[in-house]
């Protein structure tokens, strides 16, 4: 009798247990899809954004034909591709963005639209969110990778098949500190 | 080093409200053992008082203090950097996007709000307004928000009402002593004379300590929001150069409150800072906190 009580309860832990352990591996795995879906609005908000920005330089610098390009270039691959490539295609527009604003500098009726400014602020702000969404996303990642590869869930998340996430990896010439020269 | 920092800080506010606690209950002791002659009762008397003080102050503690500021609630077309900015970090931070305010003050200072981060409320001033640039703007947007993700206006305002209480029975119990209230038919006879006069000095001490730990609890939460909001923005740079205005500036907030103080980002009476002394102050010195930021 006292036998039976001990083995259920010893059952009843483990089962607690296992199910603590599975839940926290869902609750990860979804907090990295709600970061990532933080990360697509912000994208496609900024592909929504271009046109009105590529318009409005437009009218005032014709000849910048060639920075306007290489920011249209790049917007529709935000909304499509692996979230590495839209990722990608982000960190392009966000340097030709630079030249854009860069060139208000020699329009100074450029830089007095006020709808100009609304515009770069808009952006600046979106690039800002897409910031802030990937580094919460690479913690979440990581937070769940960790718990993935750990004793003893590891064992339970092979059981179930949940898979490792990749992080996002920022390209290259975004690490080195930029070159200033005057 | 910033996690570290993070860590130690949150260690020690535990232990701080531990300490903080057991004072309560001390004192509760105390008086119950000065006027009832026993163990038990103060104690019990001192949770009551608690579990009723605790939420009554809980529940009217954030809208008091927007209140009290003069702050306006703003939308995104009255100030679309500062909301932009505020946006950012609540999506960093992970919390529902507070609330924001604006007070019309020329002193640079800013103070959050909200017993929990789904009322998270964030107030700046004209004044900061004015004089900071997006980056560091970033940087006390995020020193406010993590103070909404720490739950420290949760901390603080239980703090505050620790204090409330402790004040409110140590008040009562000098004055029964003065009056000799409880002092009837000799049922002090088995009292322990140093026990006694342990309990005194208790009560009269009490109000005291709890003030110098619930002072202490600001300034260590003020701290571990330095630290979080460069968590959050990756750069101290941002914070470092606001706190640096902010400490230049010789306008004092004009609507800020005694009680409200320990809420601002940066002292808002300057001038009497000078004069206190760091025990009794609820911010650590703007020279220390500017020097983690460069630690980090």
């Amino acid at each position: 009798m006292v036998l039976t009580i001990i083995v259920i309860a010893i059952i009843a832990i483990i089962a607690i247990f296992l199910i603590t352990m599975y839940n926290g591996l869902v609750k990860l795995r979804n907090w990295v899809q709600e970061a990532w879906s933080q990360i697509d609005v912000q994208l496609k908000r900024r592909h929504d954004l271009i046109p009105n920005l590529v318009n409005t330089v437009k009218g005032y610098a014709e000849h910048e034909r060639e920075t306007l390009e290489s920011v249209v270039e790049a917007r529709s691959q935000l909304v499509n591709g692996t979230p590495q490539e839209r990722i990608d295609a982000d960190n392009q527009i966000e340097g030709a963005l630079k030249s854009v604003f860069a060139l208000s500098e020699s329009y100074p009726d450029l830089k007095a639209n006020q709808n100009f400014l609304n515009l770069q602020e808009e952006l600046t702000t979106t690039e800002n969110k897409v910031a802030y969404s990937r580094q919460l996303y690479n913690k979440t990642v990581a937070d769940y990778n960790i718990k993935l590869q750990s004793f003893p869930t590891n064992i339970l998340a092979g059981m179930f098949n949940f898979k490792q996430e990749d992080l996002l990896s920022v390209p290259e010439e975004d690490r080195e500190v930029p070159d200033v020269s005057f | 080093m910033l996690y570290q920092q993070i860590q130690n800080n949150k260690r020690k506010t535990v232990l701080l409200v531990v300490l903080f606690s057991v004072l309560v209950l001390v004192v509760g002791w105390a008086i119950g053992y000065l006027f009832n002659n026993d163990w038990v009762s103060g104690i019990v008397i001192t949770l009551i008082v608690l579990a009723i003080y605790i939420p009554i102050t809980l529940k009217t503690a954030g809208s008091q203090v927007l209140n009290m500021s003069g702050s306006k609630e703003i939308q995104r077309e009255d100030h679309p950097q500062l909301f932009g900015v505020v946006e950012e970090l609540s999506l960093a931070a992970r919390i529902p996007m507070p609330k924001v305010y604006i007070v019309n003050d020329p002193a640079p200072n800013a103070f959050a709000t909200g017993i929990k981060p789904e009322k998270g409320a964030v107030a700046f001033t004209t004044g900061l307004l004015d004089r900071l640039n997006r980056e560091e703007l970033s940087g006390v947007a995020a020193h406010e928000i993590s103070h909404i993700r720490n739950y420290d206006i949760r901390l603080m305002t239980i703090s505050v009402a620790l204090v409330g209480v402790i004040v409110l029975i140590a008040n009562i119990g000098s004055r029964m002593m003065l009056f000799g209230g409880g002092r009837r038919g000799g049922n002090n006879k088995n009292n322990n004379p140093i026990v006694m006069i342990l309990a005194i000095v208790l009560v009269i001490l009490a109000p005291l300590a709890a003030q110098f730990a619930k002072l202490a609890v600001s300034r260590n939460r003020e701290y571990l929001a330095d630290a979080s909001a460069v968590e959050l923005t990756r750069n101290p740079k941002g914070l470092i150069n606001a706190l640096t205005k902010i400490s230049q500036d010789p306008n004092e907030v004009k609507d800020a409150k005694e009680a409200t103080a320990s809420m601002y980002i940066s002292y808002p009476f300057k001038k009497k800072r000078k004069k206190n002394s760091a025990l009794w102050s609820t911010h650590p010195p703007m020279e220390s906190r500017i020097e983690q930021l460069q630690n980090m």
